[in-house]
């Protein structure tokens, strides 16, 4: 088998990395200090993680719980899911040099910290399955400053709709600016939407990411990626070069839920990723929350669905402070100022929140076209409503 | 060889006589009469640049020698095939072809000349040379067509351009096909000569009546066979935006599911446009018939282009060789259309970037530099996104990333010169069992009123319409009231508009508050303007 993932090579796909510019051979002795990174075993379960990159997804295929391998300790994770490569393995498995892996992750600008380590995140730690080295790019520090406070995590669909990615931005706005740690994994669409909001409050924010940290993924979020290491942090369980696999995504959602006190789904169809995260944080017994969606969108069904199964219903960020803090022990700051509705339009904004959103919807009886659409000019001006594809308009959360 | 020196005495004699009328047009004419020693003719025709006629000699001389035919000065192929068909269309026509060396210039040399529209001007060029038609009557004339192998003169399309050139020129007569008479006839200060064949030609040149055709009708009205604005149900936004772009001059893009209508509204843009005038309906012909799309009379109705999708980069702006004017010079003067806007080529539509901005394009091929006019309104549509269905119930199933790549697929800076964006939706069913909202007479009124406060508010400034200022003509321009000022001010402000769509929105405000006949723009025309606007790149981004 020739499929072990290409630790040494130069990453691929997007070419930002989190490497700060420096030339000649990594050298060791630049590397933090012992007390700074993770211990050697901890390095060599991550680089196993990395090897066996191939075979895991074989596994999956075959059915195997990846919570349970993940808790295996390292002898017989290889002699669960090696396979034919298992001499092979477990040879390399005897040479791993803890020096070499630090130089690669010092070269791509990722720092480490491991389940040893008291500072490593608590919650995650208590999380079984929870992974033995987490490779931050954006600084260390900030990780575990940042994981020292209250932490919620919001994942939804990468095909979102205008509606959820406004609820996913707003959201990440107020839990930001109320000084919780939004974490989310980067992914097109509702993911990137929390991050988004999140960085224009200026709050903490942590990606987690399905490959190697130093690098975005998806590439196209390079932009985003390079915001979110210059204000929040980017993590990720596998050393640096390490490419995405199939079962590294699930892997990744685990990590998401491990981290936060509550999990929140935007958007999510039957078959999402996201549901995963939740049905994660319900095994580790954590708030789950849900928003909610109209019951004929297909996005909404797995949302709809965690609800009807007993998730908190999610509305604002209120309704998520509650959950964690209990209720009105903290509240979210106050919105932003918008210009306040003139009465004249109330009528009007609020049926474009009820999903009368095109104007065709909107004109009618009494509301001549000139009427609606200065109307409608007046609101999005006002950061009442944005218009999206399609000449429809949707309704902004205030915060 | 008894008739050789009395051809030499007249074309001495023409050589004084025509000389000055020659020299503007010619530049290079520097034949040396006085060194002929044989038989020489010079007939005048025109090449076509482009959409400009330029003046061409065609000289022919003939001298003692084994009998060959050859034509020199930059001719493509068809100019070279013209030998074989000038000796024939010459015999046939019952003259005889002179048997000895026969020799014809097409000058100015460097001009590469096109087509076989010089075929005539050779032919009679060789009937003059050779003492068969008296060369002081071609003195007066310009000569074009094309001929066929029994001599008849064939249509040649461009008739209407060398009838100008011939005009400029100070010639006095043109010989055309009989065909293109009426075009042709659209030039005053030319006599006309339409003649079926060669022979015809001979025989007007020998001192006979010229052949008459049928007189030139008045200009036809608009019938009632161009769409009208009155076949529309529904669609009230739509058609407002469509006046506003009327009005103002303004660039319109329309977005909306497959099927409701975009195509028919933009086809109903030309109804309400002022009229041509005459001299640009001139234009408008003589570019039409270059480029073999139009033959007749004059063409009333403002073009409507609507290439399809896989148009290249030269055919959306000319060129290719010979260069060839492209659609968006056939739609000058018009309304060129770009149906599915996201399935062109990126590289056609930047092409179109400098047309939209100078009302011009310039193509250069090897060391010529061709100027084509492109003054014409951009119509474009669009899906809304790659499914289509945005904005219809629950049936888009677009992600992020698909909107994304949709966006960027429309030519970013093709989008910077929109200044309209209307979603048109699938009209409801009582609309369309109701009556139509409006006519394309009653909409032209109103565009007509608008634009006739424009042009006396923007009198010499070289915008003709709100579309075309710019940002110091809008400073200078436009008067906003206090409460327009005060919520454009808060919109700014807020970073709803970024500085180019502030101007943008400014733009159409004032065409607006001109449909609605107000020298202040009023804030109802900011707040429809602002409804209205194309959005920024910043303005409309997603999430991150």
């Amino acid at each position: 088998m020739t499929a072990a993932p290409d630790r040494e090579g130069p990453p691929r796909g997007g070419r930002i990395t989190a490497a700060p510019d420096r030339d000649g051979s990594p050298n060791p002795e630049d590397g933090p200090p012992a007390s700074q990174r993770a211990c050697e075993d901890c390095l060599r379960r991550s680089w196993l993680l990395a090897r066996l990159g191939a075979q895991f997804d074989f596994a999956r295929r075959r059915g195997r719980d990846l919570p349970l391998i993940f808790d295996l300790p390292d002898a017989r994770l290889i002699a669960a899911i090696a396979g034919a490569v298992r001499p092979a393995v477990e040879r390399e498995y005897e040479r791993f040099d803890a020096q070499t892996a630090v130089a690669g992750c010092h070269a791509a600008g990722v720092e480490t910290i491991c389940r040893c380590d008291p500072a490593y995140p608590r919650r995650l730690a208590t999380a079984p399955g929870s992974p033995a080295v987490l490779h931050v790019a954006g600084g260390r520090d900030r990780f575990v400053a940042f994981l020292a406070g209250d932490a919620v995590s919001i994942v939804g669909a990468r095909r979102g709709s205008p509606y959820g990615l406004e609820v996913a931005r707003s959201l990440g706005r107020s839990l930001g600016a109320a000084g919780l740690t939004v974490v989310s994994g980067m992914a097109l669409g509702i993911d990137s939407a929390v991050h988004a909001g999140t960085l224009e409050a200026a709050g903490a924010t942590v990606a987690v990411l399905p490959a190697g940290a130093e690098r975005p993924y998806p590439a196209s979020k390079r932009g985003l990626y390079r915001r979110i290491i210059g204000g929040g942090v980017a993590v990720s369980e596998l050393p640096p070069g390490t490419a995405s696999r199939r079962w590294t995504f699930p892997a990744r959602n685990r990590i998401i839920a491990g981290l936060s006190a509550m999990t929140v789904v935007i958007e999510a169809g039957e078959r999402s990723g996201s549901l995963i995260t939740a049905a994660v944080a319900e095994d580790l017994g954590r708030e789950l929350g849900a928003v909610p969606g109209r019951v004929t969108s297909a996005l909404s069904a797995g949302t709809n669905d965690l609800l009807a199964r007993g998730a908190r219903v999610v509305r604002d960020a209120g309704d998520v402070l509650d959950a964690i803090f209990g209720v009105g022990v903290r509240t979210a700051p106050a919105p932003r100022d918008s210009i306040s509705v003139r009465p004249e339009l109330r009528e009007l904004l609020s049926a474009v929140g009820a999903g009368r959103d095109t104007l065709g919807a909107l004109v009618g009886p009494g509301r001549t076209v000139e009427h609606v659409l200065t109307g409608l000019a007046e609101l999005e001006v006002g950061g009442h409503i944005r218009r999206a594809a399609g000449g429809r308009y949707v309704a902004l959360m205030p915060g | 060889m008894t008739w050789g020196t009395r051809i030499v005495t007249f074309v001495l004699k023409r050589a004084t006589t025509t000389q000055e009328n020659w020299r503007a047009a010619s530049p290079t004419r520097d034949t040396d009469m006085r060194s002929v020693l044989g038989m020489l003719a010079q007939v005048a025709t025109f090449a076509i640049d482009g959409v400009d006629p330029r003046p061409v000699w065609v000289e022919v001389d003939i001298r003692s020698g084994l009998p060959t035919f050859t034509i020199v000065g930059l001719g493509d192929t068809a100019v070279r095939e013209s030998r074989d068909r000038v000796r024939a269309a010459v015999q046939n026509s019952g003259f005889k072809f002179p048997p000895s060396r026969v020799t014809a210039n097409l000058a100015p040399a460097f001009l590469r000349k096109v087509g076989p529209g010089f075929d005539a001007a050779l032919a009679l060029a060789v009937l003059a040379a050779s003492g068969q038609v008296p060369v002081e009557a071609l003195a007066r004339y310009a000569v074009y067509g094309e001929l066929s192998l029994g001599g008849e003169l064939r249509d040649s399309p461009g008739a209407l351009a060398v009838a100008e050139g011939a005009r400029r020129a100070g010639l006095e007569r043109l010989i055309v096909p009989r065909g293109r008479a009426r075009e042709a006839a659209l030039v005053e200060g030319i006599g006309i000569v339409a003649v079926a064949s060669l022979r015809e030609a001979a025989e007007v040149l020998s001192g006979r009546e010229p052949p008459r055709f049928p007189a030139l009708p008045a200009p036809a009205a608009r019938t009632g066979v161009e769409p009208d604005l009155s076949d529309v149900r529904g669609h009230e936004l739509p058609l407002l935006a469509l006046q506003i772009a009327a009005a103002g001059g303004h660039n319109l893009l329309l977005e909306g599911a497959p099927g409701t209508g975009k195509t028919m509204l933009a086809r109903r843009l030309p109804s309400i446009l002022p009229q041509l005038t005459r001299a640009q309906a001139i234009e408008v012909t003589r570019i039409h018939s270059v480029a073999g799309v139009h033959a007749g009379g004059l063409m009333t109705a403002r073009p409507f282009r609507a290439p399809h999708h896989t148009v290249s980069a030269a055919g959306l702006v000319g060129g290719g060789t010979p260069p060839r004017p492209g659609e968006a010079t056939l739609s000058h003067n018009g309304v060129l259309f770009l149906d599915e806007l996201s399935e062109f080529q990126r590289t056609s539509l930047d092409a179109l970037r400098q047309p939209l901005e100078d009302g011009h394009v310039t193509i250069v091929r090897g060391q010529r530099v061709l100027e084509l006019p492109t003054r014409f309104m951009l119509v474009a549509a669009s899906n809304p996104c790659p499914c289509g269905f945005a904005g219809v119930g629950d049936r888009c199933s677009c992600g992020e990333v698909d909107l994304r790549r949709h966006r960027r697929r429309l030519s970013g800076p093709l989008l910077d010169r929109m200044d309209l964006l209307v979603s048109v939706e699938r009209p409801g069913e009582r609309e369309l069992r109701g009556p139509p909202l409006t006519s394309s007479a009653r909409a032209r009124e109103r565009v007509l009123a608008a634009r006739e406060r424009q042009e006396i508010r923007l009198e010499g400034t070289g915008a003709a319409c709100n579309g075309e200022m710019d940002s110091r003509l809008v400073r200078r321009h436009v008067r906003l009231d206090g409460e327009a000022e005060l919520a454009l001010g808060a919109a700014y402000e807020r970073g709803a508009l970024s500085a180019r769509g502030r101007h943008r929105v400014i733009r159409v405000a004032r065409t607006i508050a001109d449909l609605e006949g107000h020298d202040r723009v009023r804030v109802a025309d900011v707040l429809m303007a602002v409804s209205l606007r194309q959005r920024d790149r910043a303005e409309g981004a997603l999430a991150a």
